[in-house]
């Protein structure tokens, strides 16, 4: 193993970039939902007709979906390179590659439902 | 010019009492990002069960914050996900070259912020109304 290693992922590569990119993007919107949610109004305090009102905004419905998508190719993508970290190859990785796949598009399309939902569309 | 030490594999997990600073780092990332993908997963689950109606989000929602254990836990998500951003925009800034000198510095500081955050938030966690 190179002792220049400083990252658990393949640096250069797409899935690098996205990694970071996402990153970037999940510090202020990961913040901003436990700010919002957890100090500004109180979780025991959340309701319905509040978290309605705050869906059927445009700019917080969007934001909420590019968090959403975001947090779950982060999470997925980590996951998957912590496999491959441990040594995972062959057909194990091509099988845990396409369950996390289905995994992180099964949770996009409930995650959408329940925005869906919570706008009242 | 930044000297490079060949400590072992960090995947090695059995050798933890020989860990470096940086070592810890890439071990508590990888833990708190596990807990924080199984948290997402959860969220949209149980979400997913209070949609039906209205009523049924607002009972689920002070169900579950009416609970002393929910709002522990809730407490330890916050560390987690405090710990992650913090030492994600640190992994950030070593990614560019940046601090790699104080690579180890910057880790205790995410730890000791970290710590400063979650027991400045205690208070408001487990205050309001339980049931």
């Amino acid at each position: 193993m190179s002792t220049e290693r400083r990252s658990s992922f393949e640096a250069g590569t797409t899935l690098w970039l996205l990694q970071r990119v996402t990153a970037v993007f999940l510090v202020v919107t990961l913040a901003f939902h436990f700010f919002l949610l957890h100090y500004w109004n109180h979780a025991a305090e959340v309701t319905f007709t509040v978290s309605n009102e705050r869906m059927t905004a445009p700019a917080y419905y969007f934001t909420m979906l590019a968090f959403l998508v975001a947090a779950t190719f982060h999470g997925v993508n980590g996951v998957y390179n912590a496999l491959v970290n441990q040594g995972l190859t062959g057909t194990p990785r091509r099988a845990a590659k396409w369950l996390l796949v289905v995994a992180g598009v099964a949770v996009v399309v409930q995650g959408v439902r329940v925005a869906n939902a919570l706008a009242g569309v | 010019m930044s000297q490079s030490y060949d400590r072992g594999l960090v995947e090695d997990f059995g050798r933890w009492r020989e860990f470096s600073a940086g070592m810890w780092a890439w071990l508590l990332h990888k833990f708190t990002g596990w807990v924080l993908v199984g948290y997402l997963f959860t969220h949209i689950a149980v979400l997913s069960t209070a949609i039906r109606d209205g009523e049924v989000y607002t009972d689920t929602i002070s169900g579950l914050e009416g609970l002393l254990v929910v709002r522990f836990l809730e407490v330890g998500l916050l560390a987690v996900a405090v710990f992650h951003i913090l030492n994600g925009v640190r992994l950030l800034f070593v990614d560019l070259g940046v601090g790699l000198e104080q690579q180890d510095k910057s880790f205790y500081a995410s730890l000791v912020v970290t710590g400063a955050i979650v027991v400045a938030s205690v208070p408001t966690f487990l205050g309001g109304k339980l049931a």
